[in-house]
């Protein structure tokens, strides 16, 4: 069945069949003549000096080509990091490693089983050292992690400091007056968001061709950013741009973690060069535990001030966030995205200080969120713990202090303007669909029975669509690997000669659904059914410039691009179909697979015949260009910033600590929605994983740097089974910084639903006392808090 | 995840696989996989040759044989915990096995195999212990029983010798009530046991005549609560208290991701009082 017009509408995830059936191509399904495969010695260290390494043992088994160490690889320099601040890492360990897992030596081998028994054969000589681990331990005085920095605090991220550039007024004063009121409630608690190991199904691969002939790589990665991934490659080898192209096929989830560049990426080049074959590395379960990047990591004081009556004068967040030992893409600069919502939804000053303290553990950067779901994780708890303390319902002391749907644009502390809101009309539509107040008097009466029920709320704001040219001032553009400064999306729209279109991005899915949301704006614009149109992505050698799937992006950059293209390419068959219909173009609608003239349907042309003109100049009007094909790069004005608020029901056993999630409601605005069903989809999966992060996951490392949660046996990450059937609404404030009004989705869940889990918790366990439990809230620290409370 | 290279072997019969094993010392059994491989893949254990018993026919099977239930040595988790035999004479197996591993894990892998694996936060052993379960084991010199009680020897240690295969399990019919709980890794009965239950219980006039109480996940191992069982014999419906209270002598408890020792012993009671709750309540 043919569908058009399409916008807003349920249309079935064009890529399912694939993915589901097992015809998708994954990077480790590429199998190449000749390809060899990687195996990684890596530290069993946290922080050691390398004595020597032998690798004559190895190199001399069965099977194996090559084995590298830092000696061949040293004159590629460090892995490139788009915020150098802080240590590079060393594409393999150079005299000493500073985490766990990190790479000291490369082994190239016929199979993948021979790479990994030639990595037990390489013999390295250690010499341990202490281990700073403990984020406190580091960032005090004298603590030192690498001996070339002065301070394992590599950089302090403020409100007042960072914006003075912007001549804003500094809070500080305000919420110091505040604070010395007489009528004023202060309330104060130091939290911690845990570090998080962000799970995709699939693990990263990749896959490297040298063409000494071309002087050209050709290389295959699972990667959220196939055209940094090219960039990097290219400046640490010294080729033009042009000379690598990278491809991500199908990509098996990402989550942050593959919007990164990684040294072993650089390795398998460098592999595919010396060897001249082709060489694959593909991370076990282990290895990505330890070598890809991980999330969260940040222990922080919050405090607020307000009356007694809910009227809140003032929030100030110190916090030390975990940088891990080496810097790799945006490592530094992500709390500076969770400093850009650190007021939340709420018009009151906020005086933010957030230390990047390096540790001797993996490096982390952004996961699902980045930033966002720290910063409003401790804003929201301790906007609960203040309306526990003045007795107020939590959501009427969030309604007292949100800004006005009227005050939008709203400039915030940070210096960004809020683009628009309805956060009163997104906060009553949580309320209609949870049935706020029925839960309340259920909550009364489960009480009274001896139940420990608790209802959690936390409202959010989001920033997405990066972004604006303004970003490149601070830190966020692709310039270390040679790429444009600016946050651009990008879109190609092309009309074949069959009538039918081929869409090109610059970005990619990695379970997003671009291929059905893009062929949804292409079919809305063109009148062309959904089944006509192919959407392409992920290869940098046909691809337009793009920046990548990062930032829930997509949509509201390259998602625009393609709008405008689609509009383009319009204009220019609506001459075409004005000639061959002797109408003028102004008066054609565009639908049901091709042009007609409004008001009468008999006059029409079909897309083939306006393609077969299209591609004949000499048969179209006067002056005609042949071709029907447009390709927009669109920068946007501002970043987009939804909203929405997110309500959770809980069961404590207080017997065992045991928590059940019972219920799950959420309210969430990202403008205009193309395909209600993938934005349902998008928070599904985000609210899991921050229920993930509120229960379950915990990258735990010991005093020594050791992961002990380097498998899944023991990082727990929600199932479907774990998880009741969450309830989803949605309010439309479209925003007016891209045409198509729309804002992203792509991490609001994730950042909703941590402390909305946690909020509850605390709610079913105030009756006795309990006042904050740090994450994850498994069933041995809620029946510790319990025994807390009842001792205290 | 690369296994060291290995031989493997595909079982036509148990006689063969027992000959294969007297024949390659060090070679392991494997049923449904679900733990031999993850430890070979994570090079936690290296065997030089791998014998296969999943493809033997008729093993599967939970028969009726008058005074007790065989279970076969390739009956799955998902089998066991399905079967109205198992849910009539051992519910705690029914509800343990069914409360193991995943949907995939309980669809591929055995009762039999679980067993002689003996992980120390298993669930299904616990249940064995409880309700008197015998295990029979084949080796070169034909076949013995080895009684539930005396099975368990360590962590990850079973009383098999090593030229020996668990080539069924046998719960006796001896009538009372049985029922396992447990608090699961991932909270309620999902995931291992961070400390789980087993009891069975046989009341005579409001009188508990005989019982047996069973704990995993708390200790060294699954094993009885020997000082929870004398608590609770001769008492009466009201002795679940008094059996939680003793639930820990003889039991070593260790610390792990989950608990402290402190909340483990606590959890042991817990669970120790509502197995033999709902054991009694039916």
């Amino acid at each position: 069945m043919s569908t058009t017009s399409v916008m807003g509408g349920v249309v079935k995830r064009r890529e399912d069949p694939a993915l589901i059936r097992g015809t998708g191509l994954y990077v480790d399904d590429v199998k190449l003549p000749g390809m060899l495969h990687v195996g990684f010695v890596r530290s069993p260290y946290a922080h050691a000096r390398i004595d020597s390494v032998d690798t004559s043992a190895a190199a001399s088994m069965e099977g194996v080509v090559a084995v590298y160490t830092a000696d061949d690889v040293r004159h590629l320099g460090p892995l490139l990091a788009q915020v150098p601040i802080g240590k590079l890492r060393p594409l393999l360990a150079d005299g000493d490693v500073k985490h766990s897992g990190q790479a000291v030596a490369m082994v190239v081998a016929t199979s993948p089983g021979r790479a990994r028994d030639a990595v037990d054969a390489v013999d390295v000589d250690y010499e341990p050292l202490p281990a700073i681990v403990d984020l406190k331990e580091a960032a005090a005085d004298g603590a030192r992690v690498h001996d070339e920095l002065d301070s394992n605090i590599i950089h302090t991220w403020t409100y007042h400091d960072y914006w003075d550039a912007l001549d804003l007024e500094d809070p500080r004063p305000k919420i110091e007056e505040a604070k010395q009121r007489d009528d004023v409630v202060v309330v104060s608690q130091e939290m911690i968001n845990q570090r998080l190991i962000p799970v995709a199904i699939e693990p990263r691969s990749v896959v490297a061709q040298w063409n000494d002939g071309y002087q050209r790589f050709t290389v295959q990665s699972s990667s959220q950013v196939p055209h940094a991934l090219s960039g990097a490659i290219s400046k640490t080898f010294g080729l033009a741009a042009n000379a690598v192209r990278v491809i991500a096929p199908e990509v098996g989830g990402g989550f942050g973690a593959k919007l990164n560049v990684y040294a072993d990426e650089m390795l398998v080049c460098f592999a595919a060069q010396q060897t001249g074959r082709p060489v694959k590395f593909t991370e076990t379960r282990r290895e990505s535990a330890n070598s890809t990047i991980q999330g969260r990591g940040w222990v922080g004081t919050a405090t607020l001030i307000g009356t007694s009556d809910g009227e809140i004068l003032g929030y100030e967040l110190h916090a030390l966030a975990d940088m891990g030992a080496y810097t790799q893409n945006f490592t530094v600069a992500i709390p500076l995205l969770g400093l850009w919502v650190a007021s939340g939804q709420y018009t009151f000053p906020t005086s933010w200080v957030v230390d990047c303290v390096t540790t001797h553990t993996m490096t982390t950067d952004a996961y699902r969120g980045a930033g966002r779901p720290e910063a409003i994780y401790y804003l929201e708890r301790i906007i609960d713990m203040y309306a526990r303390e003045i007795g107020m319902d939590p959501i009427e002391v969030r309604e007292k202090n949100y800004w006005q749907s009227d005050q939008f644009p709203a400039v915030m502390g940070c210096g960004f303007a809020l683009d628009s809101g309805d956060y009163h009309g997104s906060t009553a539509k949580l309320k209609e669909v949870a049935g706020y107040d029925a839960l309340r008097a259920m909550q009364e009466s489960a009480r009274a029975e001896g139940r420990h029920i608790g209802i959690g709320m936390s409202s959010y704001v989001e920033v997405c669509g990066f972004g604006p040219a303004v970003l490149e001032d601070i830190g966020f553009s692709w310039t270390s690997y040679g790429l444009p400064s600016s946050f651009n999306g990008s879109g190609l729209v092309r009309v074949n000669p069959d009538g039918t279109a081929t869409v090109i991005i610059g970005t990619g899915p990695s379970g997003q659904g671009h291929e059905t949301t893009w062929a949804q704006i292409v079919s809305d614009g063109l009148g062309l059914p959904v089944e006509q149109i192919v959407v392409r992505h992920g290869d940098t050698a046909e691809s337009p410039m793009g920046i990548g799937t990062f930032g829930s992006r997509s949509i509201a950059v390259d998602g625009a691009a393609t709008y405008e293209a689609t509009a383009r390419v319009r204009a220019r068959a609506a001459k075409i179909a004005a000639h061959l219909l002797e109408a003028a173009a102004e008066d054609l609608v565009f639908e049901d697979g091709g042009a007609h003239v409004a008001g009468s349907p008999d006059s029409s042309v079909t897309w083939t015949e306006i393609a077969k003109v299209a591609y004949q100049a000499h048969k179209g009007p006067e002056g005609m260009e042949s071709g029907l094909e447009e390709s927009v790069t669109f920068t946007p004005p501002n970043a987009t910033w939804p909203f929405g608020s997110h309500l959770a029901v809980v069961e404590v056993d207080d017997t065992t600590g045991d928590v059940k999630l019972l219920d799950y409601f959420a309210a969430d605005d990202c403008g205009n929605v193309i395909n209600p069903m993938i934005v349902a989809g998008q928070v599904h999966g985000g609210i899991a994983q921050g229920v993930g992060q509120a229960l379950f996951e915990d990258a735990v490392y010991d005093a020594d740097g050791n992961l002990l949660t380097g498998s899944l046996v023991d990082y727990i990450i929600p199932t479907a089974g774990d998880l009741p059937s969450f309830h989803t609404a949605r309010t439309v404030t479209p925003t007016d910084v891209n045409p198509l009004g729309v804002k992203g989705i792509g991490e609001a869940g994730t950042i909703a639903s941590a402390q909305t889990i946690v909020n509850a918790v605390v709610d079913a366990l105030a009756p006795l006392g309990v006042k904050h439990i740090d994450m994850p809230l498994r069933p041995k620290r809620v029946w510790q808090a319990i025994q807390d409370a009842k001792g205290a | 995840m690369y296994p060291r290279e290995f031989e493997y072997m595909a079982a036509a019969s148990i006689d063969e696989a027992v000959s294969a094993l007297a024949a390659n010392p060090g070679a392991k059994v494997m049923s449904g996989g679900m733990s031999l491989i993850p430890l070979m893949k994570l090079r936690l254990l290296s065997p030089e040759m791998v014998i296969d018993i999943g493809r033997i026919p008729g093993l599967d099977g939970i028969t009726d044989e008058g005074d007790h239930i065989a279970i076969g040595a390739l009956a799955r988790h998902a089998d066991v915990g399905s079967s109205a035999l198992v849910a009539e004479h051992g519910r705690a197996l029914a509800q343990a096995a069914s409360w193991t591993g995943d949907v995939q894990v309980r669809n591929r892998g055995t009762l039999a195999g679980a067993l002689a694996h003996a992980d120390l936060a298993a669930d299904t052993p616990a249940a064995a212990l409880a309700l008197g379960a015998i295990m029979v084991a084949q080796g070169p010199g034909g076949t013995r029983e080895i009684a539930a009680a005396d099975f368990f020897v360590d962590t990850l240690t079973s009383a098999l010798s090593p030229d020996e295969v668990l080539v069924e399990v046998r719960l006796p019919k001896r009538g009372g009530q049985s029922a396992y709980d447990k608090l699961g890794r991932r909270g309620g009965h999902t995931d291992y046991a961070v400390a789980g239950a087993a009891a069975w219980v046989q009341m005579d006039g409001g009188e508990v005549a005989d019982c047996a109480i069973a704990l995993t996940g708390v200790g060294t191992k699954p094993q009885l609560a020997e000082g929870a069982m004398e608590a609770l014999r001769g008492s009466g419906s009201d002795g679940a208290a008094a059996a939680a209270d003793r639930a820990l002598e003889g039991v070593t408890v260790l610390e792990d991701l989950y608990g402290s020792e402190e909340y483990k012993a606590h959890l042991a009671k817990v669970y120790v009082r509502r197995a033999v709750e709902q054991a009694m309540a039916g």
